[in-house]
């Protein structure tokens, strides 16, 4: 418990630092295009959305630093981002609202799937090290060396446009507005699944020699070797007492990754047009749409930071000695 | 203790098939009688722990066996009689034998107990394997005795290994060993991590349930003084070699080899001559 | 470390890349952009060995100059994050109290906050970003692994017998650090290195791919962008294989090498090799007597 209150507060306060570092990055960027398009567009920007516009901007020179520091906690409170340049004005916390469910059920479908899979592969071929499973190291190898968005580009050649079996973008077919229906989950599906299919290959090969490599070093533990003189069955002896050890620092990194998967994710979404915020963040990059950068910034940092803390449950309800003060 | 051998070893020898090869056990021959305590001395790297893992067949590659004989003797059920080839069994035929007729007390019981599954957890599943006719209910109750019998205490059955003791541990590694009753009782330098006190209860917990339960003990250890107090024959070991066994009271008085003499001398005494040790033995 | 298999198999990849950068003029037949109008889109040739793009340029040429650029940064990169990991993590591991703990909670933020899309932000800040700001760009988010592992390395160092020997016989601290403690970590600064070079080449390449990065840095992924902007796919394979090839081989030998030095520091990793060949000989001679 002890530990998880501690690991609660680093969350917090990595919150915290994220916010300000969001609140000071405009403050840093070159230029001023926030006036130049508020000035450009006077009549069209309601009193309330330029002041919001000003506070996360820092245009409000009037104040002071921490003045404008307290103004822009108070503005993210009420759950105001601002407004999208890019998307009429827009409020940013409703395009990213339409946006980020798509990348957290492509990402957390794909890594957990990826995840599963790779470290059953790797606990069977770390049991049978040395056998013919270890010709996987070096495949793993290369693919976990791959970038994701050029696998995404492959897949797409081959299977999208080559051979037709998927869609080759978007998440759903154009012309069709998402509702709850039995055919747009079908089609959510059809295109999701190269995507998924692309990240879930591009990440295996590390989750499979990370798993292979611990439970080599688990293998050797004297408590597998009780369990063996014990004569329990194999299954037992690699299940509960080699990977249920062996699965913990695994967590760990899992934990560790999960920015760069993210990120990783993001370009992908580029490379299959996929709605999600990596898209929005890359357009909004390109159309110069200040206020929708440093909300996306905002809201993908946070929630690496939630699913970091999901993680490090998880960690701690698998492994008995967190329960108790310091580990 | 009468005269029928549990265990009979001939001729064996282990190799580890490394460049250059190891000849960690070289052409041992050894009976441990039922009910008999034998030791096992020698310095580290004689060979002595090899040996132990042999005769259970729980050597890992590069480590194996190239020639010899364990034979299990009045093994219930056995084919052929009542004498089992243990270095021939097919691995399953090996795995049921596992525990029900010779078990092992492992060294250092800091890393022998599963950090992530409860003590309990980890009694019941050798019943689990070996008694697959026993209810849950009747599982947990022999595991809390069995922790009563050694005196860990049955409310410890929720407890993770890292809430106990070293001296607790080493209990609940006996505990568990005694679980299916074996004929033969293994320990590996049981009490070479704990300190004095604790070793001395520990040795009297297994002298007391030896007595109770009647099962043989190999004792290894490089502590020769603690043998001659506890075992009643003692074999030497050199190089994975045997190069003595003899009753407790003959190695004492009249040791033969000479490496056995040098083991015996190199355990000095606070008073005496040079040579002698003063450690009063009640079991010889 | 750098002496077992797949060790020398990375490292000897890495060199022939290492070859192809230094030696790019002699090795190249054409110029990164030179234009041959007569030989726009063609398939692989005997003159142009991976083909041509839309505007005639020999694609073999662009990817030998384009591992200049990727190695370049990705080593300048990778020496920026350790330089910066070593100091923040040891010290983190060595100093007791909250200077420790505050040096830890640094690298921790740094370690979950994401990297690309700050790098995407920050770099888009700049029209034309020099090799080094680059390079720092991806250090900055790179750096906090290496330096959580070297705390690590540094706090369980600390407590052992010769260190407290040294600090028992009253050397100064950076003594301490610099002739103690600092050959012992060799092998785990070593290993960030490189997985933080491998980082650095992936993320160098994304952010060329995306465009966010100018296209004046030749690289990789550079060549990527240009052949998703001019519709290489699908049917040009010889424009876009060619490079992500060339990054997944390069990210490939990193690991290997990566590998290597893992099998160095863990003794349980390398002997799993020779149980296994153990293991095969004694399946063949398999006796009466069976083994275990």
């Amino acid at each position: 418990m002890r530990l998880l209150l501690r690991r609660a507060a680093f969350y917090l306060f990595t919150a915290w630092a994220a916010i300000t570092i969001n609140f000071f990055l405009p403050r840093m960027l070159k230029g001023d295009p926030v006036s130049a398009y508020l000035q450009k567009n006077q009549g069209k920007v309601s009193p309330e959305a330029a002041d919001a516009l000003r506070t996360l901007f820092g245009l409000d020179t009037g104040k002071s630093l921490a003045g404008q520091y307290l103004d822009y906690w108070k503005l993210l409170f009420s759950g105001d981002l601002g407004r999208s340049f890019s998307h009429g004005l827009a409020p940013v916390a409703d395009v990213i609202a339409s946006a980020l469910p798509w990348t957290v059920g492509l990402v957390g479908i794909a890594t957990v799937l990826s995840f599963v899979l790779g470290t059953t592969l790797g606990t069977l071929v770390g049991w049978f090290r040395g056998g013919r499973g270890d010709v996987i190291v070096p495949v793993a190898t290369f693919f976990s060396a791959v970038p994701y968005f050029w696998m995404g580009l492959i897949a797409i050649a081959v299977f999208a446009t080559g051979l037709g079996w998927f869609p080759a973008s978007h998440a759903y077919g154009k012309g069709t507005t998402p509702e709850f229906s039995a055919q747009f989950i079908g089609e959510v599906i059809a295109h999701g699944t190269l995507p998924a299919l692309t990240v879930v290959l591009a990440s295996l090969g590390g989750w499979v020699l990370g798993m292979r490599n611990m439970m080599i070093t688990v293998l050797d533990e004297d408590y597998v070797t009780v369990a063996q003189a014990k004569g329990l069955s194999r299954r037992r002896v690699v299940f509960a007492y080699a990977a249920r050890n062996a699965v913990l620092p695994q967590l760990s990194s899992f934990a560790l990754a999960l920015g760069f998967i993210v990120g990783g994710t993001l370009v992908m979404e580029l490379v299959f047009s996929y709605p999600g915020v990596g898209k929005l963040l890359l357009d909004a990059t390109n159309a110069k749409d200040y206020p929708l950068m440093q909300g996306l910034f905002l809201v993908i940092t946070l929630t690496v930071l939630v699913a970091n803390l999901l993680a490090d449950v998880a960690y701690a309800a698998l492994d008995p000695r967190t329960r108790q003060g310091e580990v | 203790m009468n005269g029928d051998p549990v265990l009979s070893v001939s001729g064996l020898s282990v190799t580890y098939d490394v460049d250059p090869p190891v000849r960690a056990v070289r052409d041992v021959s050894l009976t441990v009688g039922q009910g008999e305590v034998l030791g096992l001395a020698g310095e580290s790297g004689c060979g002595k722990s090899t040996l132990a893992y042999a005769v259970q067949r729980l050597l890992k590659p590069p480590a194996q066996i190239t020639a010899g004989q364990v034979v299990l003797h009045g093994t219930p059920g056995a084919a052929g009689g009542d004498d089992v080839d243990l270095t021939t069994l097919s691995p399953a035929e090996m795995d049921r034998l596992r525990w029900d007729q010779v078990a092992m007390v492992f060294q250092g019981a800091m890393n022998s107990l599963n950090p992530v599954l409860t003590i309990g957890a980890q009694l019941a599943d050798v019943f689990a394997r070996h008694r697959p006719g026993m209810r849950r209910a009747e599982r947990t109750e022999t595991c809390g005795a069995l922790l009563d019998m050694v005196g860990v205490g049955a409310d410890r059955l929720r407890s993770y290994p890292h809430e106990l003791s070293g001296g607790m541990r080493q209990r609940v590694m006996i505990a568990m060993a005694l679980a299916l009753r074996p004929r033969l009782l293994i320990m590996d330098e049981p009490t070479t991590a704990l300190d004095v006190l604790v070793q001395r209860e520990i040795l009297q917990e297994i002298s007391r349930l030896r007595e109770e339960l009647g099962f043989s003990v190999v004792f290894i250890t490089h502590d020769l003084p603690l043998l001659l107090e506890i075992s009643h024959r003692i074999a030497v070991m050199k190089g994975g070699q045997v190069v003595e066994v003899g009753t407790a009271s003959q190695i004492y008085h009249d040791a033969q080899h000479e490496y056995t003499k040098r083991l015996l001398g190199s355990f000095p005494s606070l008073t005496g001559e040079r040579g002698d040790f003063v450690r009063k033995g009640a079991a010889v | 470390m750098f002496t077992n298999r797949k060790s020398i198999t990375g490292l000897v990849i890495l060199g022939l890349f290492a070859l192809l950068a230094a030696l790019a003029d002699v090795i190249a037949p054409f110029g990164p952009l030179e234009k041959d109008y007569t030989a726009l889109k063609q398939p692989p040739s005997a003159t142009h060995w991976l083909g041509t793009t839309h505007l005639g340029e020999d694609i073999f040429s662009q990817i030998a100059y384009g591992t200049r650029g990727v190695l370049l940064v990705g080593l300048t990169a990778g020496v920026l994050a350790t330089l910066v990991a070593v100091i923040v993590g040891v010290s983190a591991g060595f100093l007791p109290g909250w200077r420790g703990e505050s040096l830890s909670a640094l690298s921790n933020v740094f370690l979950v906050l994401p990297a690309i899309p700050l790098m995407i932000i920050v770099a888009s800040q700049y029209d034309d970003p020099s090799l080094f700001l680059i390079s720092a760009v991806l250090a900055i988010t790179g750096w906090a692994w290496g330096a959580r592992v070297l705390r690590a390395q540094t706090m369980s160092l600390r407590s052992r017998d010769f260190v407290q020997a040294a600090r028992a016989n009253g050397e100064p601290l950076w003594r301490i650090i610099t002739v103690e403690m600092l050959p012992n970590l060799t092998a785990v600064i070593a290993s960030s290195f490189v997985g933080t070079v491998t980082a650095a080449v992936l993320g160098l390449t994304t952010l060329a791919f995306i465009g966010v990065i100018p296209i004046t840095n030749l690289n990789w992924g550079t060549i990527l962008y240009w052949a998703q902007q001019n519709g290489a796919f699908p049917e040009f394979w010889w424009w876009y294989v060619p490079a992500g090839l060339a990054i997944a081989l390069l990210g490939a030998a990193l690991s290997l090498i990566s590998f290597g030095i893992d099998e160095y520091v863990n003794p349980r990793l390398r002997s799993a090799g020779e149980r296994a060949r153990s293991r095969r000989r004694l399946q063949k001679k398999r006796t009466k007597r069976s083994p275990v």
